[in-house]
């Protein structure tokens, strides 16, 4: 992304402290992580320390150091959903795809995400395909939808 | 929208808006909250509104596109007023004969009713048993108001008792009144509001900050979501009249970044509120100034915590700090007085100074006042937010709201309290809801989360799962929280595999006594109560995980083998087809049977079978 950018958001939001985390929030949503360039000028417009902005990236979870992949899938682990069997879910996506909660496929396609909580319990377990609910899913569903996904991808 | 430069102006306003509407002779309340949001709510928004336009029936039908209703089982959802018809499970096409049959002919559309156990039919929204035994005090304005627009607040009263502090009570006196109510801190708690706005009050300095905690990271929980997402300017309101009483001219509202929908209307309705001259310089002339802005939540559960919260709005990494010599209301953010107070605690305000404090503490026991919203879900049949008087029995809540398991079975226990909360049995339900019985059960109030848990929740599993989302969650900066629910999940997952000793459960008690003693937040202190609370009521669980490695709920995969019963089986084949890992052999109408090596114990095969024939053992 653009410095430039990086500049107009930190403006926004008036270089205030308390609104750092919103700032590296609305950065991110352009490359879907925050590059060493982009946290280097963050640093230098706020007059904060890098390594205190490094240490807010890794202590909080919306905030990526790496990219993303294309696609995200995210998994609900909220407690119903979890008494519902997410976890058979969340393993059947992690063998489908091969990747561990938090990673990126190998090509690139698929970045796997667990939220602990969506707030629509009643149709749980659910899975997120970019954005899109899908509700009440089991094993052999969740794989179906895999299926598609990779095909479209 | 025009600056009001005085309380005249609000109530010419709000005449004006109650005049306008009168041309409205029905409106259609959609619920757009975020059970109902998640399953295609907004289309039916803008199809209704498109199909009300197109018919030319927009300046007779009012149609509200609103924040939750609490019944998300059934969603979405849709109220007819002024007769209170509650349509349910609405898809885009039943909008047509909505607007045909019952909003331009006053028919009833059959199809569209909720029908209890029983299969009867019910028409109106307060006779539906979900709602009946509930007393909606926050949540019944939701159903009234779009929260993006400030003119619905205001219509029905918002502001009112904002006002009526400004004009007719010192701020003394509005501390006096939120002390005799009775409220306690909805954030999970049950610190007495009024106290600690006195201790800000009286605290020394002349910048002093009040704060929304709407960082609501339970799992399970999404009440106080729903509340700033559906009733925004009821919140900013209980926050004006606090920042009043406390003597505070800024304020913030951290929300979780996980809930969009909740800053964007919250930031919206600041916007309103300070184009009308309700917050910003000279309120209303009144010479009282107050400004709020929105902070977004990076997805720390710990910031829920209101010194690691402060750390947060600070530009830091949210790590709490000991708190037992250095309360926040002396010195918080920025080293001010600081007043935190959650997102439900400030929606009660409105209501104690409109109604006053002898109404208020009415409702409720001895020492728990008012109403509580909690989001009933897992194993039950009417999964949604219901909000009931303090001091009614688990029992009723989730059985009668409820309306128990989706199955009829027994419920096993009811989870309350989020990861820092306990497991309350069956046996113990008709205790009720009161911040002191429930901690007494070896459980807490919380914020607002209730699980409901069937035979098929293996307890261990259970407390491993809490004890695994605080693990993750533990900022790591004091040791006994750190490494104690490391160790902790380390001991569970051995359970749960199999390899469970006969020094396991000792281990986790000892370290459950440490943990508690000496952990430096309510996080770690409180971390261990998933444990101690199923070891006291379920140990017989964990005896037969260590002991006879069988988990008898059917869940832990290490210790079950799926079967299928070949009597029981038809061979209708629903199990093979379902299967994704192709560990089903057999041919139709024929006994089909599991191959072990491949089944990766997954319960697809048990889910789909209508027959029962698969069993866990």
């Amino acid at each position: 992304m653009e410095l430039s950018v990086v500049d107009e958001i930190v403006d926004v939001h008036k270089r205030k402290s308390w609104a750092l985390i919103s700032i590296l929030q609305d950065i991110q949503k352009y490359d879907g992580y925050l590059s060493q360039e982009v946290l280097r000028r963050v640093s230098e417009r706020m007059e904060i320390p890098l390594t205190r902005l490094y240490g807010m990236a890794t202590f909080y979870k919306t905030l990526n150091l790496t990219p993303q992949g294309k696609h995200n899938i995210t998994i609900c682990s909220g407690t119903a959903c979890h008494v519902r069997g997410s976890d058979r879910i969340l393993k059947e996506i992690m063998n489908f795809l091969n990747v561990e909660p938090g990673g990126t496929t190998e090509d690139g396609e698929f970045t796997l995400s667990v939220v602990n909580c969506l707030g629509a319990c009643a149709i749980g377990p659910i899975v997120v395909v970019d954005g899109k609910y899908n509700g009440k899913m089991n094993a052999s569903k969740v794989k179906n939808l895999l299926v598609k996904c990779r095909r479209k991808a | 929208m025009k600056r009001l430069e005085s309380i005249g102006d609000l109530d010419k306003l709000r005449e004006s808006i109650i005049e306008k509407n009168k041309c409205y002779q029905k409106t259609i309340t959609i619920c757009g909250g975020p059970g109902c949001h998640a399953i295609g709510s907004e289309d039916l928004r803008t199809s209704f509104e498109r199909e009300l336009n197109e018919r030319g029936l927009s300046d007779k039908i009012r149609l509200i596109f609103s924040g939750c209703h609490g019944f998300c089982e059934q969603g979405p959802l849709a109220v007819i007023r002024p007769s209170g018809i509650l349509y349910c499970k609405l898809k885009v096409e039943d909008i047509e004969p909505i607007i045909t049959e019952t909003l331009v002919d006053d028919k009833i559309i059959d199809s569209l009713l909720y029908e209890d156990e029983n299969g009867n039919k019910i028409v109106y929204e307060k006779d539906v048993p979900f709602y009946k035994s509930q007393k909606r005090l926050l949540m019944e304005q939701q159903e009234l108001v779009n929260p993006t627009i400030i003119d619905d607040y205001i219509g029905n009263g918002g502001y009112e008792a904002f006002c009526k502090v400004l004009t007719g009570m010192k701020p003394e006196e509005v501390i006096t009144e939120i002390k005799n109510s009775g409220l306690r801190g909805r954030g999970g708690a049950g610190f007495p509001t009024g106290v600690k706005w006195e201790s800000c009050r009286n605290a020394s300095g002349n910048i002093k900050y009040i704060v929304c905690n709407c960082d609501e990271g339970d799992p399970g929980a999404y009440m106080d979501r729903s509340l700033l997402e559906g009733n925004p300017h009821l919140v900013l309101e209980g926050m004006l009249i606090g920042a009043y009483a406390i003597g505070s001219q800024e304020g913030f509202i951290y929300v979780r970044h996980e809930y969009p929908r909740a800053w964007e209307n919250a930031g919206i309705a600041i916007e309103q509120a300070k184009a009308l001259g309700l917050l910003g310089e000279n309120i209303l002339g009144s010479g009282f100034s107050f400004d709020i802005d929105i902070a977004r939540g990076g997805g720390a559960f710990v910031c829920g915590e209101s010194t690691a919260l402060v750390a947060s709005l600070e530009g830091k990494a949210g790590e709490p700090r000991d708190k037992q010599h250095l309360h926040t209301v002396d010195s918080g953010l920025w080293e001010k007085p600081t007043n935190l107070n959650n997102v439900e605690t400030w929606a009660n305000v409105p209501f104690i100074i409109n109604n006053g404090s002898g109404w208020y503490s009415q409702i409720g026991t001895a020492k728990s006042k008012g109403t509580k919203i909690f989001s009933l879900v897992g194993k039950v049949k009417n999964t949604g937010l219901v909000e009931v008087p303090m001091g009614i029995s688990l029992r009723e809540i989730v059985y009668d709201i409820g309306g128990g398991t989706p199955d009829g079975t027994e419920i096993k226990a009811v989870q309350t309290g989020g990861p820092s909360g306990g497991c309350i049995p069956n046996r113990l339900l008709d205790i009720p809801i009161d911040f002191d019985e429930l901690t007494k059960a070896g459980s807490m109030m919380g914020s607002g989360g209730m699980i409901v848990l069937d035979k098929h929740t293996c307890m261990v599993d259970f407390a491993r799962y809490f004890i695994k989302f605080l693990k993750d969650e533990s900022c790591g900066k004091c040791m006994p929280c750190r490494e104690g629910l490391k160790r902790m999940d380390e001991i569970l997952t051995d359970i749960i595999e199999g390899n469970g000793t006969n020094g396991s459960i000792d281990l986790l008690e000892e370290l459950a006594f440490v943990m508690k003693d000496a952990s430096l937040c309510g996080l770690g202190k409180t971390a261990p109560n998933s444990i101690v609370s199923t070891l006291e009521y379920f140990r017989d669980e964990y005896i037969s995980h260590v002991r006879d490695k069988k988990c008898p709920a059917g869940v832990c995969t290490a210790l079950i083998t799926y079967t299928i019963n070949a009597e029981t089986c038809t061979g209708c084949g629903a199990c093979k087809k379902n299967c994704p890992h192709d560990a089903i052999e057999g041919v139709r109408k024929e006994p089909h049977r599991i191959i072990d090596d491949l089944c990766k114990k997954c319960g697809a095969c048990m889910e789909v079978c209508k027959f029962g024939a698969v069993e866990v053992n």
